[in-house]
């Protein structure tokens, strides 16, 4: 039998919120099958399931907030022993190795303990006693079944208790309905990762001036005959130039944890993208070095819309091994980024502009870009980034080569 | 076609993109990128949309030419129907 837990989405995470089962019990689960979705700080995240089986039962309801590694349904994997999870403590935040990870994450704080959320309806730890009918409409006007006073059987919480909360929902929202952001609760999740990424990591930063010229003249050939739909930005190019480079400098591409670095075999290109109202995140581009210009792009257009629909996955969130941030046309001429802990690295482009150029036969004006890097001194130092720099403005010379 | 229905057709798509903001509350000969706050991604869904929905194929040498709302409906409405 298979567990099923709360998994944790960030390091910082303490709890989440469960707010829709995607699998129901006697459904088939594969690896990887999106399984629910998870409410945290970060907004609606879309967990993934970690074994292969069949759903057996839920667990937790609808509507509960659980601290990181709750167990919240039982897949049958039929294989009858004990979970290959690593042992949840309802105590601890400690994450569940996701499929494309090196190996399980310890957190990388000490663990605060969590004490499940007081509930006003008489309950087991977790769990509500709720109506199925009252279930289904405080999930349809997302109302947030903890805090309700229950008239039901043994106190259990049915459809007339949600009539004063009905009539509020349409006011406030108590829990954020699916897709609907919290910018507030993510700024909160942002200054913590990034404050403690200052308070933790030694960065040291490098910028270097990169020629466009030709990158830009090959993306206005290859644009010029295609339709929109399938027309490629800049930014492709730049994301591709940084996977490949990052394969020829490994101390730049993993995770710093528990005083040790570990690099990472695959390379799983985090990208940051501004949601409007003042949110961030970063979810990855999975093998991002495998991947073709026309896949790339595929990508950044498909997590771009992800991001602002709420509809990132787990495994988006917790698997970048590096992090690229690009203001594009309309940024500052440079970016010196924050690295987003256990990450050990963070590659800036601002807004590629028209420069003088010295060329063989005078002076002319280019498209150039800033490249930037902030890197994690406790695991590498300038001369290794000057070089991870160099090699990414090298492959943008050739960019049919990308 | 006309302006009104091009009108809509940018109303509808600039509302997916920018949400929070409405085409009255924009300044028509403003930039376009800066009065609604788009990037060149949420430009590239635009042109998409547009080719999509107006028939329109808009060349990259011609996003030149779309700094405002204005020029953008003028630029679609000598071209819807061609």
């Amino acid at each position: 039998m298979g567990e099923f837990r709360m998994p944790s989405l960030g390091a910082d995470m303490e709890a989440g919120t469960l707010v829709e089962w995607v699998k129901h019990p006697g459904d088939e689960v594969a690896r990887g099958d999106i399984i629910a979705v998870v409410e945290t700080q970060k907004g609606a995240i879309e967990v993934e399931a970690f074994e292969t089986g069949t759903f057996a039962r839920t667990l937790v309801d609808i509507g509960a907030t659980v601290p990181v590694g709750t167990p919240l349904a039982i897949i049958d994997t039929g294989a009858g022993e004990a979970p290959a999870a690593a042992t949840p403590a309802v105590t601890a935040p400690e994450p569940v190795a996701a499929p494309s990870r090196a190996g399980a994450m310890p957190p990388p704080e000490p663990a605060t303990v969590v004490a499940p959320p007081p509930l006003v309806a008489p309950a087991e730890a977790g769990r509500l006693r709720v109506s199925p009918a009252a279930r289904r409409l405080a999930a349809a006007q997302g109302i947030d079944l903890a805090g309700l006073r229950g008239s039901g059987p043994g106190g259990a919480i049915v459809s007339g208790d949600l009539a004063g909360a009905v009539a509020a929902a349409g006011e406030e929202q108590a829990v954020p309905k699916r897709g609907a952001l919290d910018i507030g609760e993510m700024r909160k999740a942002i200054a913590a990762a990034m404050a403690r990424a200052k308070r933790e990591i030694p960065h040291y930063y490098l910028q270097t001036r990169i020629d466009l010229a030709a990158a830009n003249d090959w993306l206005a050939a290859i644009n010029a005959v295609r339709e929109p739909a399938e027309r490629l930005l800049m930014a492709a190019l730049l994301h591709k130039a940084v996977a490949l480079a990052l394969g020829k400098y490994p101390a730049f591409n993993g995770f710093y944890e528990e005083g040790a670095f570990r690099p990472s075999a695959a390379i799983h290109l985090g990208t940051a993208i501004a949601i409007r109202g003042g949110g961030l995140m970063a979810p990855a581009i999975h093998d991002a070095d495998t991947l073709a210009l026309d896949e790339m792009m595929a990508h950044l257009r498909d997590l771009v819309a992800r991001v602002r629909a709420g509809r990132i996955r787990g495994s988006e969130m917790m698997d970048p091994t590096v992090t690229v941030t690009s203001l594009g046309e309309r940024g500052a001429d440079s970016v010196f980024g924050v690295i987003f802990p256990p990450q050990v690295a963070i590659i800036g482009f601002g807004r590629p502009t028209e420069q003088l150029w010295p060329a063989p036969h005078g002076i002319e004006t280019r498209l150039t870009v800033n490249a930037t890097l902030a890197g994690d001194h406790r695991v590498s130092d300038g001369i290794a980034g000057a070089r991870l720099l160099d090699e990414i403005g090298r492959l943008l010379q050739e960019p049919d080569k990308l | 076609m006309t302006q009104q229905d091009i009108r809509t057709v940018l109303a509808d798509e600039f509302g997916r993109i920018a949400p929070e903001i409405s085409l009255d509350e924009v300044d028509p000969d403003g930039d376009l990128r800066d009065e609604f706050d788009i990037d060149s991604m949420d430009f590239l869904n635009l042109v998409i949309a547009l080719h999509k929905r107006l028939g329109v194929d808009i060349p990259e040498s011609d996003y030149a030419q779309l700094a405002s709302l204005r020029a953008l409906s003028n630029y679609l409405a000598a071209r819807v129907g061609d």
